[in-house]
């Protein structure tokens, strides 16, 4: 186990110097905007002191190179800095906002990855007759409809004719726990769908790639049943590529759902992102970019350490 | 029919018609005498002020950068939010005159250099303090302050000396101004306890309703404030809800599913699908806002005066309305003041196309090749849709214009007030004094057509002196005819503010000071 520990602490060290790399681009991206922050800041009433004077309170003076280190040094120590817009700190704003990204990312990954991979076996079970062919068909054809769209069509029927459940998903801290699951049941809804496909797709290419092997048809000739073939047998060595693509996909529940927070009015970290931008505050732009970063860099990493540890001929490398 | 009778009921219940006529179109629907009283006496009960409940807005214009200090507020949902906190001094109704509040009274010297505003006694804070006329002076002082970044700088700094007398506040201005009582009602200059100079953003007010939940970007919550001191008149539900819905779609949906009672800001080309919808009510009003091509009067080729000429008649108004405010709106007259203003004068020649003229002026102006257009989705709604227009009309009239499309995102600091001809838009203000001189004024910071007239500076800073009414109007009919045909301004259309309402909402009554019954909506509507 000694080697796998060591792969481990590799792959991990790896990950931490792309997210190294990526804080430096960030930080270089944000320089390059077009606009000078202090000028944004103070907008048209800007003398030119009070341009200077704010200039030299934000440290824009200092070379970039000086600037970039500090505010690594901040993040590595927890400090994520001061809002420009508000002026308040950027950490606990942020928590509660990826907080609720998560919650919402967290419960369409509840039900849309044992959801895709059921529907993937099913479908290699079915394969080529009208399950497999419906599955296929209705999740391909929802992953092609924009999501925008299907939001509000959903909002269309469950929440303006129905009424079964709100179509403003905002939720707060006096809300129960059950409370909040209804209130996100329209996007998870959403979310489960646009992800669905993908999942679905490659559980069944992965399996379907297994199942031409050997040892699946002395299963087969064992006399076990059809899926239990696919389950114990074709599913766990096909398990590395299915981690891929959920990973993938839950990177994007978490970084890529704007358009569905707007949507349905989730204050999730998105619309922060957006809000800032719009306003140039950087400090808050650079850290919510890091911790995009951070995020799909992760899920990545685990992807991996999984593929690893479901190959032995990657566990064991000679 | 439901709607039409609907409709009908509050018309008789906002007394715009009687009893009798109301009785007389129920039956051409179809309905019974006794079932018609019955709506009628439904529509009544939403006439008086029902106490209780949560009253829900959803409205476009918060960010997640918004703050509680009423100095930084421009958009839409800090403003409405502030409005059931804090109180100003005095507000513009919904007839353009001035609403007493937290003063009781204002009089001027004869000069109108000397104002003393009687402060309201026996108000409370939130945090249980009484409200004193030093709170009052404690917070102009700080909008006063340049570092406080307040929106209502430029309004304060007109004032020269302030001080407290016993229980008025007494203030002495540079140079004198007739309007004095309109700008105060301006909603940065909330009353905070010491002028907000301890805590800007505490959210502690004379409102209604407390600050219990704020998450900026998100949703604001109040709780009905037990002293509050005009419970009677105002505030009627026990707590009130403001959900930033930024997306048109989901705004009117979740009017739809009951989720919210009212919302802002419906787009004009949706307005007749919404009126279609049960149980939605579309509230539209003409307002001071206006939609504009603005030219630098001080900038070739725009220095020409014939060139500008050509551009006005070359621009065609009533399509405008008809188009891109799908009616909801009225023609412009290339000056920023419509009938919605105090001393409006309505016999000003109405400019319209004349593609004839704009083709004399052009030949005259001397000017050759196109003439750049810079428009943006974000100039004003339907902005490059406008833009296009303007470019096929003016086609017509052998002018080219280019038109050059700018991203969003940067719009109003770098193309706005900075390049020579642009799209715009103003909101308009509660007196044509505050219009002026926040654009026209030689030395008007936003002054984005470079309009330069020292002629011009005179009749505005005569009239704002003047008491005299009828003077006063003929000063104001001299800088609009000045504007209309020397200045750098296209006006082609003023409008309407839409909100939409759920049938459970009563006390909704338009006010062309802004959208949303300049944003006191939440405290002076109730839930029926």
């Amino acid at each position: 186990m000694s080697s796998l520990g060591k792969l481990l602490v590799q792959r991990i060290a790896l990950g931490l110097l792309l997210l190294l790399a990526v804080s430096a681009l960030i930080f270089a991206g944000t320089q390059i905007l077009p606009g000078d922050v202090a000028q944004s800041i103070l907008g048209q009433s800007a003398t030119p002191t009070a341009l200077a004077n704010l200039r030299e309170e934000l440290g824009l003076n200092e070379p970039a190179i000086v600037r970039y280190f500090g505010w690594l040094g901040g993040v590595v120590t927890g400090d994520l800095g001061t809002a420009l817009s508000n002026g308040q700190d950027i950490g606990p704003q942020i928590g509660k906002r990826l907080g609720n990204t998560m919650f919402l990312a967290a419960c369409a990954a509840v039900v849309a990855v044992p959801l895709a991979i059921f529907l993937g076996l099913v479908a290699v079970r079915y394969r080529n007759r009208w399950p497999d062919k419906v599955i296929s068909g209705l999740t391909l054809a929802s992953i092609s409809l924009p999501e925008f769209f299907i939001g509000y069509v959903l909002i269309y029927f469950f929440a303006v004719k129905f009424r079964w459940f709100p179509s403003v998903a905002t939720v707060y801290d006096s809300m129960s726990f059950i409370e909040k699951l209804n209130s996100i049941a329209l996007p998870v809804t959403v979310l489960t769908l646009v992800v669905l496909a993908h999942m679905m797709r490659m559980t069944r290419a992965a399996i379907l790639n297994v199942m031409q092997s050997a040892y699946i048809e002395t299963a087969e000739l064992k006399g076990l049943s059809a899926f239990n073939v696919i389950f114990k047998h074709a599913f766990p060595n096909a398990i590395s590529p299915i981690v891929n693509v959920v990973m993938l996909n839950l990177a994007y529940l978490v970084v890529g759902i704007v358009v569905v927070e707007v949507i349905f009015v989730y204050p999730g970290m998105g619309q922060y992102l957006v809000d800032h931008v719009a306003k140039r505050d950087v400090p808050v732009v650079q850290a919510c970019g890091l911790i995009f970063a951070g995020v799909f860099i992760g899920l990545n990493l685990v992807a991996d350490v999984v593929a690893i540890l479901s190959n032995p001929r990657l566990r064991h490398p000679k | 029919m439901s709607k039409e009778l609907d409709y009908l009921s509050k018309r008789v219940v906002s007394g715009l018609m009687d009893r009798r006529a109301f009785m007389g179109r129920a039956a051409a629907l179809g309905v019974s005498a006794s079932m018609a009283t019955g709506i009628m006496a439904h529509a009544a009960s939403h006439a008086s002020p029902v106490k209780g409940g949560t009253l829900k807005a959803g409205m476009q214009g918060g960010e997640s950068t918004n703050s509680l200090d009423p100095a930084t507020w421009a958009s839409d949902v800090p403003l409405n939010y502030g409005r059931t906190w804090a109180d100003t001094l005095v507000e513009v109704d919904s007839n353009g005159q001035v609403e007493m509040r937290l003063a009781e009274s204002v009089e001027a010297s004869a000069d109108a250099k000397t104002w003393n505003f009687k402060i309201r006694e026996g108000v409370e804070f939130h945090n249980g303090k009484t409200m004193t006329p030093a709170d009052v002076v404690a917070t102009l002082e700080r909008h006063s302050d340049e570092n406080s970044k307040s929106g209502a700088l430029g309004i304060v700094q007109g004032i020269e000396s302030m001080a407290v007398d016993g229980q008025n506040v007494v203030l002495t201005l540079t140079s004198a101004n007739a309007d004095l009582p309109y700008l105060m009602a301006d909603y940065h200059l909330m009353i905070q306890p010491n002028g907000g100079k301890d805590d800007p953003t505490a959210g502690i007010g004379t409102g209604g309703y407390k600050v219990v939940e704020n998450q900026p970007g998100v949703r604001h919550v109040g709780e009905r404030f037990a002293n509050y001191w005009d419970g009677d008149n105002r505030c009627h539900a026990n707590t009130v809800e403001l959900t930033v819905i930024n997306d048109a779609t989901a705004r009117l949906a979740a009017l739809q599913s009951g989720q919210v009672h009212m919302i802002n800001r419906i787009e004009p080309k949706v307005v007749d699908l919404v009126k279609r919808v049960p149980g939605v009510t579309v509230q539209n009003v003409a307002g001071r806002g206006h939609y504009v091509f603005i030219m630098h009067v001080n900038t070739a080729p725009f220095d020409n005066l014939d060139l500008r000429l050509a551009l006005k008649y070359a621009i065609n108004r009533q399509e405008m309305v008809d188009k891109i405010l799908q009616g909801y709106g009225s023609v412009g007259n290339d000056f920023p003041i419509n009938a919605s203003y105090p001393f409006f004068s309505d016999d000003i020649e109405q400019r319209v196309y004349d593609p004839d003229k704009a083709a004399f002026h052009y030949k005259k102006s001397g000017h050759e090749g196109s003439v750049l257009l810079r428009t943006s989705d974000v100039a004003f709604p339907g902005a490059v849709d406008a833009s296009q227009l303007f470019e096929q009309s003016a086609a017509a009239a052998g002018i080219q214009l280019e038109i050059k499309r700018e991203p969003g995102d940067g719009y109003w600091s770098e193309v706005w007030n900075k390049q020579p001809f642009s799209a715009s838009y103003w909101g308009g203000r509660p007196v044509q004094d505050q219009m002026y001189s926040t654009a026209y004024l030689s030395t008007a910071d936003w002054n984005d057509t470079k309009f330069f007239r020292d002629d011009f500076d005179k009749i505005i800073i005569e009239a704002r002196a003047e008491l005299d009414d009828v003077k006063r109007k003929e000063l104001y009919r001299a800088a609009a005819v000045m504007v209309r045909d020397e200045g750098g301004l296209i006006l082609p259309m003023f409008n309407d503010f839409i909100d939409a309402t759920g049938d459970k909402v009563g006390g909704w009554a338009a006010d062309p000071n802004g959208g949303m019954m300049n944003d006191k909506a939440l405290i002076k509507c109730w839930l029926a």
